[in-house]
């Protein structure tokens, strides 16, 4: 079996097939011919990330690290308290224990990459949108028991086509009663499913 | 071979519902491929609760349909907008995007259709050989080999996730962290539940897969700058001609076969599978330089490759109850919500259950060739549906859908919760994929392993002597411990400034596939 790793080389590296012709093709236009296939791949991939946010600094990356090693030794010290056992007589604590302890060390390994870490993107001012569909859909939860799922549903429509999604006002209106009409049709009248609902 | 399971699992697909959810099943998942945002694994996670009403066959039925159904439509937007839908149609980009520029987007779906149609068929074909035979060789698995099996697992998936390895392990472990919550089925002493009844029993499977994979993946794509969308070209005629199938019947074969292979191994799957094809092709190509110019090879063999490596990636999950990757890890936990847990028993236990869905593949092939040859048209139109439209009504339906479960809130603030984790997963690097595999497989991999410490009586070397399990977790170490020393070495010789940290990651991994390989 040939590794996708050894194909990719071998088509324009040395010691490829003989002449491999990659080099003279009239091929300036299209990058997949003269790149690596690994390469020409990752440049699709970044093409696809353009819309996103920058990578973040080094310090997220070391809070993050120190996030996961906090994480771990809070496991750790709560799996101690389960019972730690032995390989004898496992108790509770004993997996949890050996997860967590693993969990400790891969975060330390973490912080010892963290400046050379780039695949974390920085929190931008697009950032609030997500908070704020969080909590679009945190009100949703608190209403749908008080007054059913419809208005709520509505709304929470509403607010991601009208501010998050920034489609126009008669589009938001439209598509947002349209999904409730359907919602209810299906859910309410349809499926009889028990969910809350106000009519 | 016994034949008559398989006649009549025929039976059980030609069952009306099955049939129709089949055809539900591919149509979503031509849908989701074609559509941006939501992958196989996001759309399979927010779909779960509908399962629950259905018979298990049925369900699953319809989820392996959305999974293979995605490969086809993943294509359509690799050919006509340079745009993979699917990571497993990257390579597709390449020819099949020349291909459309030169007018011949037809062509190009037409044979992606055809190969992928071809791989899949063939791989089911092999699939119905291969896994009886694989299934039968691991009914002797005790609690050691199955440990090691679940770590081997677990660490191929990590390993091969997109991203960086270390995060990915790191969220490996918090998956198991989080399957050890709730009650200890050895001792009954509660675990990490901070006193609350709801979590008592555990945490469940489809808040967990619903919230990380379905609303995670939303609240990502929230804060991507929108694109301008392009006009798709357009689809002329999208038979190939005779001259085209001729010449890209080979790149079909071989790269239905390298699906097949590759589409086994835990965490292979279809991207490696359509990568390894394209580079076989350019690499036996008399001229190389016409790929990436619009070589119908190049279209023909990744897609043969994907669609049969979707396809045979059933194997682990069906035969040993291990899921070969983050999509098979929801369909492994559809499973046992239905009650069904899938392992070597499944084949002489539940007959009806595992050719139903084997079989079940054929009908959705077809269905697939008849949708992506004369219906094309119609899911190129669907390419105008914008994100922001399709962002709430997902939404709406993941939490209505988080109710109807257990009828309960509890599990909608669940759902968000495991949102934020996911959103914020994706944004700092970590691939959520490892911490769902991780949390299903949990507690088969505590369970066995403590049962396998008293069998060898607490001497850990047992695991070693036993000629299976000894293999596995030395396969395991192998993968664990050389890529970390090997790039260590290369940075010991490279000077540190001009080692950049993204081409390290890279090679690391497809070094570690290579030896998984």
């Amino acid at each position: 079996m040939t590794a996708p790793h050894s194909g990719a080389h071998a088509a324009t590296g040395p010691g490829g097939q003989p002449a491999a012709g990659a080099g003279p093709a009239p091929a300036e236009r299209d990058p997949a011919a003269e790149l690596s296939l690994e390469e020409a791949v990752h440049q699709v991939e970044a093409e696809e990330h353009e819309g996103r946010p920058p990578a973040a600094g080094p310090l997220a990356n070391v809070l993050v690290a120190a996030a996961v090693v906090a994480l771990g030794v809070a496991a750790v010290v709560g799996s101690a308290a389960l019972g730690v056992g032995s390989a004898r007589d496992p108790d509770s604590g004993t997996f949890p224990l050996l997860v967590s302890g693993a969990l400790v060390l891969l975060g330390l390994g973490l912080l010892a990459v963290a400046r050379r870490t780039e695949d974390a993107e920085r929190f931008t001012g697009a950032s609030w949108l997500v908070v704020a569909g969080l909590a679009s859909m945190v009100g949703f939860v608190a209403l749908i028991g008080v007054i059913g799922f419809e208005i709520p549903a509505a709304l929470l429509a509403f607010v991601w086509l009208r501010f998050l999604g920034h489609e126009s006002w008669r589009t938001s209106v439209v598509i947002s009663l349209g999904v409730v009409v359907a919602f209810y049709l299906l859910f309410v009248a349809a499926l009889s499913v028990p969910i809350p609902h106000l009519f | 071979m016994d034949l008559a399971p398989v006649i009549d699992g025929f039976g059980v697909v030609l069952e009306p519902t099955n049939l129709l959810y089949c055809l539900i099943g591919v149509v979503i998942g031509m849908l989701i491929g074609v559509l941006p945002g939501l992958g196989p694994a996001a759309t399979i996670a927010i779909l779960l609760p509908i399962t629950l009403g259905l018979e298990p066959v049925t369900a699953i039925i319809m989820l392996a349909g959305i999974f293979y159904g995605a490969q086809y439509g993943g294509t359509i937007t690799s050919v006509l907008l340079r745009l993979p839908g699917e990571a497993s149609s990257v390579v597709t980009v390449f020819d099949g995007h020349a291909l459309a520029r030169q007018g011949k987007a037809g062509t190009a779906l037409g044979i992606a259709a055809i190969g992928s149609f071809v791989g899949g068929t063939v791989s089911i074909i092999v699939l119905s050989v291969v896994a009886p035979v694989v299934a039968s060789f691991a009914l002797d698995f005790g609690p050691p080999e199955y440990t090691a099996l679940a770590l081997l697992g677990i660490l191929l998936v990590s390993t091969v996730s997109s991203g960086d390895r270390l995060k990915a392990v790191i969220a490996a472990c918090v998956g198991l962290l989080l399957a050890t919550v709730g009650r200890d089925g050895f001792t009954g002493a509660e675990r990490f539940t901070f006193g609350s009844l709801e979590l008592a029993d555990g945490l469940d499977f489809v808040p967990i897969a619903m919230g990380l994979f379905g609303l995670g993946e939303i609240l990502y794509n929230l804060e991507e700058r929108h694109r301008k969308v392009q006009a798709p070209a357009t689809v002329a005629n999208v038979w190939p001609s005779r001259a085209d199938l001729r010449q890209s019947s080979g790149a079909i074969g071989r790269g239905s076969v390298i699906g097949f292979v590759l589409g086994i191994l835990p965490g292979g799957g279809a991207v490696l599978a359509s990568l390894a094809a394209y580079a076989v092709e350019k690499r036996r190509a008399k001229h190389p330089e016409r790929f990436g110019q619009g070589a119908v090879e190049g279209v023909a063999a990744p897609e043969s490759a994907n669609n049969a490596a979707a396809t045979s990636s059933f194997i682990p999950l069906l035969t040993l109850g291990i899921p070969a990757n983050a999509t098979m890890a929801v369909i492994f936990g559809a499973l046992l919500i239905q009650g069904v847990s899938p392992g070597p028993q499944l084949v002489t236990q539940e007959p009806e259950l595992f050719w139903g869905v084997i079989n079940s593949m054929y009908v959705g092939n077809i269905l697939l060739l008849v949708m992506s040859l004369p219906l094309v048209g119609l899911f190129v139109r669907i390419l105008r549906v914008r994100a922001t439209v399709l962002a709430p009504i997902t939404v709406l339906i993941t939490l209505v859908g988080a109710y109807t479960v257990n009828n309960s809130v509890f599990d909608i603030l669940l759902v968000i919760l495991f949102g934020a984790l996911g959103y914020l997963m994706k944004k700092l690097g970590f691939d959520p994929g490892p911490l769902v595999l991780a949390f299903v497989l949990g507690s088969l991999l505590e369970d066995s392993l403590r049962r396998s410490l008293l069998i060898f009586d607490g001497d850990a070397t047992g695991f070693f002597t036993r000629p299976i399990s000894g293999v596995l977790l030395v396969v395991f170490l192998l993968v664990a411990l050389l890529p970390p020393v090997r790039a260590a070495l290369r940075r010991r010789r490279a000077t540190p400034a001009e080692n950049e940290p993204a081409a390290t990651t890279t090679t690391t991994t497809t070094t570690t596939t290579k030896e998984s390989v």
